[in-house]
This record gives C-alpha cells, sequence and structure tokens, in this order.
C-alpha cells in the first residue's frame, strides 16, 4: 500500500540508482536555493517520509500546465516527481476512467483527510451554477469545493487557477474564477504563468513532500523563491536597456544586435516569474532570448492590458480605447485651449469694464 | 499675523495710496514651494522618458547610460520630493495657519461653500469682484488639496512601491510601500495609474501658473511675489 511506502522505496523500485537520486537532491536543493546541507536534509526527508497523495484537478484550462509538468526539464525530475508524489487522480492522464476513477476521489478524501494535497489545473467558471464546466456528472465548481474540504493545501497552476487567465478576461461570460476567490479556508499556493515553468512546478511539490510545509508566500500567494524578481531584473538584455537601446521595429538593426524589447511592449518589467533564470526546455531559451517581449503570461489579468506589443497600458474604462498619455495630452490640450479662452475672455472684459467704468 | 501699515506722505506733500500687507508664507513653506516645482518638472520629464524612450543610443551598451541616468535622475528628485513633503507636512503642524491650508477642505463649513461659488462665479465672469483672501481663496484651497496634495501622495506611495519593485522584496521601500500590490496585483497597473498621476499635476501646473499671473494682474493682492518674499500685499482699501 502507498501508504507504508517511502519515497525512497518507490523511488528504487522505479528503477532509479542511489546514484541518481543523490544528483536529483543536490540539484533540486540548488534550484531552491538551498546550501549544500540542503540536499542532504531532502535526501533524509525522502527516505523517511511517506509519499503525499495528489489529486489533481482539471476546470476550464487548457491542459498546458500538464504539458509543462510532464516536460520538467531533467528527465530524472519527472522520474522521481512522478513517482515520488502519489499522484493518486489525474483524469487527464490516468489509466481509470469512469466511476472507477471518481471512486478514488472518495476514498482520498476517507483515507488521507487533511494529508493530501488538491493541485488544481483551470479554475471554477461560476455563472449558471457552475453549468459552463461539467466534471464527472456535476459542476466542477461543486467538486473542487467537495476535495477542498478535506486537502491539506492547494495548489493553483498556471494563470487561470491563480488569476483567471483568458477564460477570466473581459467580458468573462462564464464567470471564471480564480481558486483563491471560491476556497477561502485553506493555503493556497498560486504558480502562475501560462503554463508555469515545469522546473517552477516540480521545484515546489518537491519543497512541499520534503518540508511537509509550504514554501514561504509572497504577498500575492507566489512562492518567494520563484516569483520574488521580475524577468527584468534578471534579463540578459537588460545592460541595453540601462543604456538607452531599443527595438524600435521587428527586425530592424537593433532586433538584430538583440536590443531591450522595452518599446516594442515587453512585459518584463512588471512581470514575476523565473523565465529569465531559469528559462525553458532544460534551460535553452525563453521568449525574450527568442527576440520576442515578454507578454506577462504569469501576472493577474494580462488579457485585458492592450496590446502585447505596447508600453503603455490600454485603460478600458474611458470607452475608447486609449493609454495614459492619449488621455494625459487630451486633458492637457482641452485645459490649455480653456485657459486661453479664459485669458481671452479676461482681456475683454477688462476693456468692456473699464470702458463703463469711464463712461459713468 | 502682523498688519504693517504704511501711511506716507513724500516730499511733495502728496499722500501715497495705503497698502497693507501681511506675512503669509512661512520661510519653509516657500523653500517647499520651489523645491517642488522643480522636482516635478525634473520628474514629470525624466518619468515621460523612461515611459517612452528616446530613440536607441549607437555603440556598444557598455558606452552609454542613458536610460540609467533618466531614471536615477527621476528617482533622485522623487526622493527629494518625498523628503520635502515631509518636512511640509511637519511644517503644516507647527506652522501658521496658512500652511495647513492645502492639507484640509472644510466640507463642513457652510460659508466655505458659499464663498466657494463665488470663486466659481468670479471665474466663469459672473460675479464682478472678487473677495479678498490673506491665503488661498476655497476654489485655490480645494483645487489643491484635490490636484496637488492628494496626487502628491498618491505619486510618492505609488513611486515608491514601483521603486521596490527594483530594490527587491527585503527592502524598507516594500515593507512600506508593498501593500499597494495587494491592491494591485498586476504592477502594470501601478505603472499606469502613475503615469495618469503626472499628467493630474502637469494639468494642475498649467491652471496653477495662468491663475497665478491672471490673479496677479486682476485680484486685489499680490500673488507670484508673495511666493517668494511671503508678503501678501492688498491693492485696495475696501472691505471684501
Amino acid at each position: 500500500m502507498a501508504a507504508t511506502e517511502t519515497f525512497y522505496d518507490v523511488i528504487r523500485r522505479q528503477g532509479i540508482t542511489r546514484r541518481s537520486f543523490t544528483k536529483f537532491c543536490s540539484l533540486t536543493a540548488a534550484s531552491l536555493g538551498f546550501g549544500p546541507a540542503g540536499a542532504k536534509a531532502m535526501e533524509q526527508a525522502l527516505e523517511t517520509k511517506e509519499r503525499v497523495p495528489v489529486i489533481w484537478m482539471h476546470g476550464l484550462e487548457c491542459t498546458c500546465c500538464s504539458e509543462s509538468f510532464i516536460r520538467s526539464a531533467h528527465p530524472l525530475v519527472k522520474d522521481v516527481i512522478l513517482s515520488m508524489i502519489s499522484l493518486d487522480y489525474d483524469d487527464t492522464i490516468m489509466a481509470a476512467a469512469g466511476k472507477q476513477a471518481e471512486a478514488i476521489l472518495e476514498e482520498t478524501k476517507q483515507k488521507y483527510k487533511g494529508k493530501y494535497i488538491l493541485a488544481v489545473e483551470g479554475n471554477p467558471p461560476l455563472n449558471e451554477d457552475g453549468m459552463f464546466c461539467i466534471d464527472g456528472g456535476r459542476p466542477f465548481v461543486e467538486k473542487l469545493k467537495w476535495m477542498a474540504e478535506d486537502a491539506m493545501a492547494i495548489i493553483a497552476w498556471g494563470a487561470c487557477a491563480s488569476w483567471g487567465c483568458v477564460q477570466a478576461a473581459k467580458p468573462n461570460p462564464t464567470q471564471a474564477t480564480p481558486i483563491d476567490k471560491v476556497i477561502k479556508d485553506k493555503p493556497i499556493i498560486k504558480v502562475p504563468g501560462c503554463p508555469p515553468i515545469a522546473e517552477v512546478m516540480t521545484g515546489v511539490v518537491t519543497y512541499i513532500t520534503t518540508f511537509g510545509r509550504l514554501p514561504e508566500l509572497d504577498r500575492q500567494g507566489r512562492p518567494q523563491m520563484f516569483y520574488s524578481q521580475r524577468i527584468h531584473d534578471k534579463c540578459y538584455r537588460r545592460p541595453h536597456f540601462d543604456a538607452g537601446q531599443f527595438v524600435e521595429e521587428w527586425d530592424d538593426e537593433g532586433a538584430r544586435k538583440g536590443y531591450c524589447l522595452y518599446k516594442m511592449g515587453c512585459k518584463g518589467p512588471t512581470t514575476y516569474n523565473a523565465c529569465s533564470t531559469v528559462r525553458w526546455n532544460n534551460g535553452v531559451s525563453f521568449p525574450i532570448q527568442s527576440g520576442h517581449g515578454c507578454i506577462g503570461c504569469s501576472e493577474d489579468g494580462f488579457w485585458d492590458k492592450g496590446s502585447f506589443y505596447d508600453r503603455l497600458t490600454t485603460i478600458n474604462q474611458f470607452g475608447i480605447e486609449a493609454n495614459a498619455d492619449q488621455i494625459g495630452r487630451t486633458a492637457a490640450g482641452v485645459v490649455g485651449a480653456g485657459i486661453v479662452a479664459h485669458a481671452a475672455i479676461t482681456a475683454v472684459k477688462r476693456v468692456t469694464t473699464k470702458r463703463e467704468k469711464t463712461d459713468a | 499675523m502682523s498688519y504693517s501699515e504704511t501711511k506716507a506722505a513724500d516730499s511733495h506733500g502728496e499722500q501715497a495710496i495705503e497698502r497693507k500687507s501681511v506675512y503669509v508664507y512661512e520661510a519653509p513653506v516657500r523653500i517647499w514651494h520651489w523645491v517642488n516645482a522643480l522636482a516635478i518638472l525634473t520628474l514629470a520629464l525624466t518619468g515621460y522618458f523612461i515611459g517612452s524612450p528616446l530613440p536607441a543610443q549607437p555603440g556598444e551598451a557598455s558606452a552609454n547610460f542613458l536610460m540609467g541616468y533618466i531614471r536615477f535622475t527621476h528617482f533622485a528628485a522623487g526622493q527629494v520630493l518625498a523628503i520635502f513633503l515631509i518636512l511640509r507636512v511637519y511644517w503644516a503642524i507647527v506652522g501658521n495657519k496658512h500652511a495647513r491650508q492645502i492639507f484640509y477642505v472644510p466640507f463642513w463649513s457652510g460659508r466655505f461653500w458659499s464663498e466657494w461659488l463665488h470663486e466659481v462665479k468670479w471665474y466663469t465672469f459672473l460675479a464682478r469682484q472678487p473677495k479678498k483672501y490673506v491665503g488661498h481663496n476655497p476654489l485655490a484651497q480645494f483645487t489643491m488639496f484635490f490636484m496637488v496634495t492628494l496626487p502628491m501622495f498618491f505619486m510618492v506611495i505609488t513611486g515608491f512601491a514601483l521603486y521596490s519593485e527594483g530594490t527587491g522584496r527585503d527592502s524598507w521601500e516594500y515593507k512600506l510601500f508593498g501593500w499597494v500590490f495587494s491592491i494591485f496585483p498586476n504592477s502594470q497597473d501601478v505603472h499606469t495609474l502613475h503615469h495618469l498621476g503626472m499628467w493630474v499635476i502637469l494639468t494642475f501646473v498649467m491652471v496653477h501658473i495662468y491663475v497665478a499671473v491672471r490673479e496677479d494682474i486682476m485680484s486685489r493682492q499680490s500673488i507670484i511675489s508673495s511666493m517668494i518674499s511671503g508678503e501678501r500685499l492688498f491693492k485696495d482699501e475696501e472691505e471684501d
């Protein structure tokens, strides 16, 4: 039975050598920013602790989080993660289906009350009593609440579960709602991104299973270790930003030289994520390195902030699309014209008043 | 407040016109005003170029630091503005009553609103004569509160919050002003609002300069020179 097995037992059973196991521990400890002792502690924990059951549910989503997760760069990471957590339920990739699959939820709820992790990919739509996302014959929102009741903690995978993402973009007809607005009484870890970086996902899971507690979260509920700095802060093109060297249009000289993409609407300066350090696909590249600005996919409401290619945000409240500068210039122009008109009237008034006075 | 009356006859025996002057703006208020004006000018200019940078600089990145200098100037001017704002708040507490005027609007006072209305009429050419005020007139007080005092605090708070994005989560800026990001989780919104704040203040500056010049000519008291000498000079003898 999985409950009596330790992580290490499972890892060995999967045919992973002790050597690879040690390598994984030091690699993960390094990526989480721990010292040399961290790897040892991690090893110890994996050798003695019981596996943590994980229930992975899918609401309104595109499965890009799962796609990212299963591509976790280091093959070893994938192997270990998929064996080390006891992924008891994931309707997208599990073998069981139908009633068989749903029975696992009931079983986990009873057997591991308060001990399992609920990983949620996507979010529940609340409009029409949640009818826009039916899962196993009932609205997803009900299933989510039901499984959240006895969970130890909830991981909100991706921008959907964390912020709402594209299905919550204006006008949000299904009223898609991020997890933390639906579940209020459980600790929630937001791992935003569309999708989040694979190593970030496995890193978060490893942290929880290793230490039996949640990583330190920031003000928005994101793990500090991956989301405390902006793309901009660690961007390799940052020297060009400070030098004032920008790509002015696609395919210009600056674009070829790898100048800063700030003017092309790069959202790096307002996006908190680990792309510029961890990068993607086994550390091969990330959007900016490939010559395209960051679109800010791990930020709240990134679909509703105007074009991906404009530096200044579109402000929709004004009815017509405009940005801060257009609004400001218009206001300044109107006021300026007002001042000129006012000054003119003042002058005319003054002359006429004087005339009246002299007449009198 | 001391009235100094000058009643003098010149050598030809002609009596000069009587003028009353009052000491209104104390030195700290005047210094703050001009430092503030300079800081706002610097901040608006550099801030605009941070949002819409100048054309790309040629040469190696190592030989250029234009954006760095612009941002440094912006941050330095911002720190100066913030410190002077704190000093100004201090002076509002210990200074004379005119030093307090731009920090509140007496919503509760019926007289304030009737005089406010009179000022509106004066500016819309419906009233023939403006009233006399030692400090700011009610409309000026109202406008300054909503277009300078509040926006300045807003700009300082959002400014330091944005600055904390660079200085990091352990910085005092983040500890003090990080709560801004609890209200606006996406700092892009804070950037936009900070940008709009600039336009609010710039619009005020336009109106402020125009009205100061106009009042200096049209009204019954000195305006521009008062912010240099601190003395408010009344040009006529009539009551109110």
